[in-house]
């Protein structure tokens, strides 16, 4: 785990490979309750992005000064500040769409994503390597929540960002922007991604033993 | 009375938490393998919640009305060490119960669904009588949509599935069909 890894390597890594919904399946919560609308996903996102950004920041700025016994609630403290911010930002710039996440904006301080990586790396890498990793880790969850979002609205709503794609002759597919469809998506998503991996990894034993290698990934 | 009835029946099962705010959603995949371990999870989620909502009760009358910003924050700290309290309080009364409950106990902490549940209340202003009944209604959807799951998946896992079914995929999956039926609850809040 201490392994060396070079600069590109930690901004990069949690974009794709280890994507911290669609892998990881962490912050699963904002990731499926928020996800009805591309606007609110992207909200939602650049939220996440921004605490997770400025408490990583400040996790490894004051790393020496945190005690070890009381880490997690010092964590939670840097990141419930940043959440008030960013909630008091988005109820000023952008009212409706705050209106419409309501309760999930404050939410993601319990978003296990932004403090397994306080806990992971924040805390024992230099400040540098903390916001290169904190940017990939947030641009892979918006990634994530792009997809699901554009599945639901698109398959649920006809659209895009409200724009009508389909014209009126098509029947919405309510479900998808319901809490089922959340559900759903994201499980197409996975099975999907396990089937790829079958494919690119070539042999089948890979196959069977993916579920138990995301079973001991969760636990760590 | 019946308003504080339907105040449980609602966050119960038409407004369930898990599967239909996804709220709790970590517990909900995590500890959901086994129909045991999920009532124990579930059991540890109803105490944690009725505490907080007396807390957060207390808190919103008392001290919140005169700093509404630093609502998120409180909330947050007061989950905390009310979690921390109740694990020592178990450690110190009962051994056995703190070894069962194991890891469970700490990850409450960061369980949305303690967090949702003091920020919903306050929201909807809810008093000291309806708060106590959000919660246990809400605690009790928590063990319904867990112990359903696991008893879902204590099934599949017998099954002869396809090997790219056998993550975290299938398990959406049935959450979705559940999450499909709870909506049918919908019409018992209208009539």
């Amino acid at each position: 785990m201490k392994a060396e890894t070079t600069a590109q390597h930690d901004l990069v890594r949690g974009i794709w490979r280890e994507n911290p919904v669609l892998i990881q399946l962490l912050g699963l919560c904002p990731a499926l309750a928020v996800t009805n609308t591309v606007a609110n996903s992207l909200a939602m996102g650049l939220a996440t992005f921004f605490v997770l950004m400025g408490s990583s920041l400040l996790v490894s700025a004051f790393k020496r000064f945190i005690p070890h016994e009381v880490r997690i609630s010092a964590y939670i403290l840097i990141i419930a500040t940043f959440v008030t911010i960013a909630d008091l930002v988005l109820a000023a710039v952008v009212p409706e769409i705050h209106k419409a996440l309501g309760a999930f904006i404050a939410l993601i301080v319990v978003n296990c994503m932004i403090l397994g990586r306080q806990e992971a790396f924040a805390s024992k890498r230099p400040v540098s390597r903390a916001v290169l990793d904190a940017a990939g880790t947030g641009a892979g969850f918006m990634i994530a929540m792009l997809m699901i979002g554009t599945v639901r609205e698109v398959l649920g709503n006809g659209s895009i960002l409200g724009y009508s794609l389909f014209g009126a002759g098509y029947e919405p597919w309510i479900i998808m922007i319901l809490p089922p469809g959340g559900f759903l998506t994201l499980g197409v998503f996975l099975l999907v991604l396990g089937w790829w991996r079958g494919r690119t990894e070539g042999a089948q034993a890979q196959v069977r033993r993916w579920p138990h290698g995301v079973a001991t990934r969760r636990a760590a | 009375m019946s308003d504080l009835f339907w105040i449980l029946i609602s966050a119960m099962v038409v407004n369930n938490f898990t599967l239909a705010l996804f709220l709790g959603l970590c517990p909900f995949m995590g500890v959901s393998a086994r129909v045991a371990t999920a009532l124990r999870m579930g059991a540890a989620n109803i105490f944690v919640m009725v505490l907080t909502a007396v807390t957060v009760w207390f808190l919103n009358t008392f001290v919140l009305a005169y700093a509404p910003y630093l609502r998120l924050i409180s909330f947050i700290v007061v989950i905390a060490s009310l979690v921390q309290i109740v694990e020592m309080t178990i450690k110190k009364l009962s051994p056995t119960l703190f070894r069962e409950l194991g890891i469970f106990l700490p990850l409450i902490t960061t369980n949305c669904a303690i967090l949702g549940l003091a920020i919903f209340q306050t929201n909807r202003g809810y008093g000291f009588l309806e708060g106590l009944f959000f919660a246990v209604g809400a605690g009790l959807g928590l063990v319904l949509a867990l112990v359903l799951m696991a008893s879902i998946r204590q099934q599949t896992e017998l099954s002869d599935l396809p090997g790219l079914a056998r993550g975290m995929g299938l398990v959406l999956i049935v959450a979705a069909s559940l999450s499909m039926a709870f909506m049918g609850f919908a019409g018992l809040l209208s009539s």
